[in-house]
């Protein structure tokens, strides 16, 4: 297959782009005026000279068929990545064959892809060999693996305590007691190296201030807090598929080995969310073979988006492996057999009724699961007093939306694009409602991110 | 987990109220006081906690609304639906911006692209009315035409976010279907039951299709209207008036209310045929004549002494504003609601030019000549329209003279759109850019290839003149969005940062080849953005 084929939209090329700041910029740069000599190759490499503010114009040039999305290259200083004269120029791209046409390789785009490709080649040769080869001295890592186990155990027995002080003085305290004392056992817990915990207990501090309801939301907080302290004391009884679950809920690393399952899988969603130090970025990917779902988890430090970008709407074909747990979803993506490209394939959806009962089964392979990857069919969004519902289109069944949901523009982006007629939504459906992701028109027509 | 003892019906709230209260004040009935009792508890709830989210169970659907009418215009082009994207991300407040760069201000363009849509007949993706409502809520310029674009279900979803309120006041009927003209029964009911914006909207439609069909309908309720309803209703028979309307508007000057009667009278003067014309072209011309005992003929002006009640009735006003004297305040509306066509025979039948090249004694001249021009702009009177305007190279058109740049807008637009453009590339040609901006905004857009040229011309002589740039942002910004597309080959040549001149502005050349180019790549996006819509 071509890369002229089939282009990008314009929505997928500005999902790559680090902020707003950089989407807006690009868009500017996405007409012909600046650019010249630009061109593209069945390979699938777009290049371009962009005229800038000096003398000599930015050489711009992007390997779209690389396995982990688009990588750039641009001899312009921003810092940002992409810079703004990439996705300007992946829009000209985007925009049609007019602007960007098919040509031979400029030399100078010609050596980085080449440079790229060799490395990548190395890289894998010797990701093989090294991994063979094992990691170090595996009776050391052994000891250190021990150590940490008792340094994890003897923090879960702190928090055991702390939460049985808690219940027998009351959650009625908790709310004059502040967030400063769940700070304080957070800190503990990340000294213990269960960051799992930690992250856990953090979130404790803000419920008591998050509105009606929150004793309900705090007890059962610490009821799974307690569960998951209460499954590591005694993981050795567990199966082996639940000690995993349990390991990783905690926090302990893990890396995804779990047999590769080689498909065809369609971008149902990315979305990041950030903190003060990390950007987090999800993609869900759906097999269109093997009918899994596969969640594809990759980081930013601070303030840079994630280098992985595979935009909504995309279809590549690739390897996918879980990491350990029963019903894990979490998956690292291996090796990849053709570029991402654009595609109409829709997943498959089911009910709110079946969604419901899928999020209650999938609780028996892990309970500290918020949410489930779903696909609803032909359901409608209908207001509900100051909330918002799915509902079936036939039936009289619904899933209320999650109070995040309610608060993004995505929502009025689904309910313009229903207008009151069932629609196919992807999200995440669970105890706190549904969260939709994304959306498909009855009709023909392209996949809406919504988040 | 072992240790639980099955917990009592509605466990759930007694873990809940056992909880805030704590083990230490009360225990869940069913688990052992004590110790262990705040463990119990956890162990409790984990189990009741799971339970309860494993067995969540959809909620009943509420009252779904009704769906929002189909769209039947075509569905836009892939590539003009990302665009659109495009322009509608490029928000004012997301950073950058300026008129500084060499990148096109893509929310300028938004306007256009809009119009074209419109005029394609094309429907709006319905995921993206949200980010264009959104828009359209920050400039109510914007407004009109990207209602018209959204189409009805942008007013379906207004009535479900407040956020978007403005589309249902923006839309006639307020977002409920105007019933069709043949649904006599329907517009009657509206008409006697409706909002007054609906009601406004009603006859604006009727209005539009049936012109006679509209006064009668107003003409049912007219006597019980409020006056300032009636003011609004009237100004709707703006739209296709015609000599069938005079019996109603004679009517209406005898109206309580002095501004209906005002209205009723500009109307009135607007049809040259009425009545009123004919009373005031007698009235006018009992105040002008032409004095052939001068050296040359020359016109007089006798003004009128008293404003009596006949000139009232026909909507001259008596009072002066202050600093103007009485009688030219008079003499000014008299001229000015006549029909043009009584002068050459008043005047020993000259055509209008000649007319308007005769000296007036006593410095009437430029009280007659503004009278003249409002009712050739009124009037829609191109012939006097033309000689009013004068030849586009005088001298005095580019400076004060008798007719103010204003009002040779106002003349302009008279005018057919490749006279307008003709004259105002004449003008341009000779008196420059520094006066011209007001008179581009009445021409056609694209530029007519004379004018275009006219205006790149000009800007040429201005670089080449060693003056920045920004001088002439306003003309810059003008021609970005009306230069024909066609035109950006002939820009090719001034896009290089030319060499600096002795007398040059330093940098001039550098920031004017940022402008030019600009410039191009606005016209290049522009044609394609066209071809995107479909425009060949």
């Amino acid at each position: 297959m071509t890369q002229q084929g089939v282009r990008w939209t314009a929505d997928q090329v500005l999902a790559l782009a680090p902020d707003s700041a950089s989407r807006k910029a690009g868009s500017k740069l996405g007409a012909a005026g600046p650019w010249s000599e630009a061109g593209s190759s069945d390979e699938g490499t777009v290049w371009g000279l962009c005229k800038g503010s000096g003398s000599k114009p930015y050489q711009t040039v992007i390997d779209i068929a690389d396995a982990a999305g688009p990588a750039y290259k641009c001899s312009c200083p921003s810092r940002k990545f992409p810079c703004k004269h990439a996705l300007g120029l992946l829009l000209l791209w985007a925009g049609g064959e007019g602007a960007v046409p098919p040509g031979p390789t400029p030399d100078w785009a010609e050596q980085w892809i080449e440079g790229r490709r060799q490395r990548a080649q190395e890289k894998r040769t010797a990701g093989a060999a090294g991994s063979a080869a094992g990691s170090g001295d595996p009776e050391a890592a052994r000891r250190r693996a021990e150590r940490r186990a008792v340094r994890i155990t003897a923090g879960a027995t702190e928090l055991e305590q702390r939460l049985a002080d808690l219940l027998r003085g009351g959650l009625a305290g908790a709310e004059q007691a502040g967030y400063g004392m769940w700070e304080e056992t957070a800190a503990r817990m990340v000294d213990a190296q269960a960051p799992g915990l930690a992250a856990r207990v953090r979130e404790l501090g803000v419920i008591p201030s998050s509105g009606p309801g929150w004793p309900v939301r705090l007890l059962e907080e610490c009821a799974l807090i307690h569960l998951l302290d209460q499954g590591w004391l005694r993981r050795e009884r567990l199966p082996d598929g639940l000690a995993s679950t349990v390991r990783s809920r905690i926090g302990l690393p893990a890396s995804a080995d779990g047999p590769a399952i080689r498909d065809r899988w369609l971008v149902l969603a990315q979305y990041d969310t950030a903190d003060a130090r990390l950007t987090t970025r999800r993609i869900w990917l759906h097999g269109t073979d093997s009918g899994r779902t596969a969640l594809l988890l990759s980081y930013g430090a601070a303030g840079r988006a994630p280098e992985l970008a595979l935009p909504v709407g995309l279809e590549l074909e690739a390897e996918v492996s879980a990491y350990p747990g029963t019903g894990q979803l979490r998956a690292a993506l291996g090796e990849q057999f053709a570029p991402p490209t654009p595609t109409a394939t829709r997943p498959p959806g089911v009910t709110t009724e079946q969604a419901a009962a899928r999020y209650g089964e999938a609780l028996r392979d892990d309970p500290w699961l918020d949410s489930v990857p779903v696909t609803l069919d032909r359901v409608i969004p209908v207001p509900d007093g100051d909330f918002w519902q799915l509902a079936d289109a036939e039936g009289d069944s619904a899933l209320p939306l999650s109070a995040s949901a309610r608060s993004r523009p995505g929502l009025w982006r689904l309910v313009a694009l229903s207008g009151g007629a069932p629609v196919k939504v992807f999200g995440e459906c669970g105890h706190r409602g549904f969260t939709p992701l994304t959306a498909w028109p009855e009709g023909a027509g392209e996949a809406v991110p919504l988040c | 987990m072992d240790k639980i003892s099955a917990p009592v019906p509605d466990a759930w709230e007694e873990l809940v109220t056992s909880a805030l209260l704590g083990t230490a004040r009360r225990t869940p009935p069913g688990l052992a006081p004590g110790a262990e009792a705040p463990v119990a508890l956890l162990d409790a709830a984990a189990v009741e906690t799971v339970r309860r989210r494993a067995g969540l169970r959809p909620t009943r659907a509420a009252q779904r609304p009704q769906p929002a009418p189909e769209d039947t215009r075509p569905p836009l082009p892939a590539a003009a639906a990302r665009r659109l994207a495009m322009l509608l991300a490029d928000r004012p407040g997301t950073g950058g911006g300026g008129r500084r760069g060499t990148a096109p201000d893509l929310m300028e363009l938004l306007p256009q692209w809009l119009a074209t849509a419109n005029a394609r007949g094309y429907a709006a993706p319905p995921q993206l009315l949200p980010v264009l409502l959104d828009a359209a809520r920050g400039r109510t310029d914007l407004r009109p035409a990207a209602l018209a674009f959204a189409g009805s279900r942008a007013t379906w979803l207004a009535r479900l976010n407040p956020d978007w309120r403005f589309a249902l006041r923006a839309t006639p009927g307020g977002g409920t279907a105007l019933p069709s003209p043949q649904d006599t029964e329907g517009v009657r009911r509206l008409w006697e039951e409706g909002l007054f914006a609906e009601r406004v909207a009603l006859l604006s439609a009727i209005r539009a299709g049936e012109p006679a069909a509209a006064r009668e309908l107003l003409a049912t309720t007219w006597a019980t209207e409020r006056a300032e309803d009636r003011l609004m209703f009237l100004d709707s028979l703006r739209t296709g008036l015609g000599a069938d309307d005079e019996p109603f508007l004679e009517q209406a000057l005898a109206d309580r209310s002095r501004n209906v009667r005002a209205t009723a009278a500009e109307l009135l003067s607007a049809l040259p045929g009425s009545a009123l014309a004919a009373r005031m072209a007698v009235r006018a011309g009992a105040c002008v004549a032409v004095d052939h005992t001068q050296d040359r003929p020359t016109i007089v002006v006798e003004a009128p002494h008293e404003c009596d009640s006949g000139m009232e009735r026909d909507g001259v006003v008596a009072k002066a504003p202050s600093g103007r004297g009485e009688r030219s305040w008079w003499f000014g509306q008299l001229v000015e609601a006549a029909p043009l066509g009584v002068w050459p025979g008043r005047l020993g039948g000259r055509t209008p030019e000649e007319i308007v090249a005769l000296p007036v004694a006593d410095d009437w001249r430029n009280e007659l000549h503004a009278a003249w021009c409002r009712a050739a702009v009124r009037q829609r009177d191109a012939g006097w329209a033309r000689a009013l305007l004068g030849t586009p190279a005088a001298p005095e058109a580019g400076g004060p003279g008798a007719v103010s740049l204003a009002e040779r807008a106002r003349l302009l637009s008279t005018l057919g759109s490749a006279e307008r453009a003709e004259w105002v590339a004449a003008f341009i040609a000779t008196h420059g850019l520094s006066e011209a901006f007001q008179l581009l905004g009445v021409c056609g857009v694209p530029w007519a290839a004379p004018l275009g040229r006219a205006v790149v011309d000009a800007l040429n002589i201005a670089r080449d003149a060693g003056s920045y740039p920004w001088s002439f942002s306003g003309v810059m910004g003008l021609a970005e969005r009306c230069l024909d597309p066609a035109e950006a080959g002939r820009l090719e040549g001034l896009m290089a940062v030319p060499d600096e001149g002795e007398d040059a502005s330093p940098g001039a050349g550098g920031y004017w080849a940022e402008a030019f180019q600009r410039l191009v790549t606005t016209l290049r996006l522009r044609a394609t953005m066209a071809q995107e819509l479909g425009v060949e």
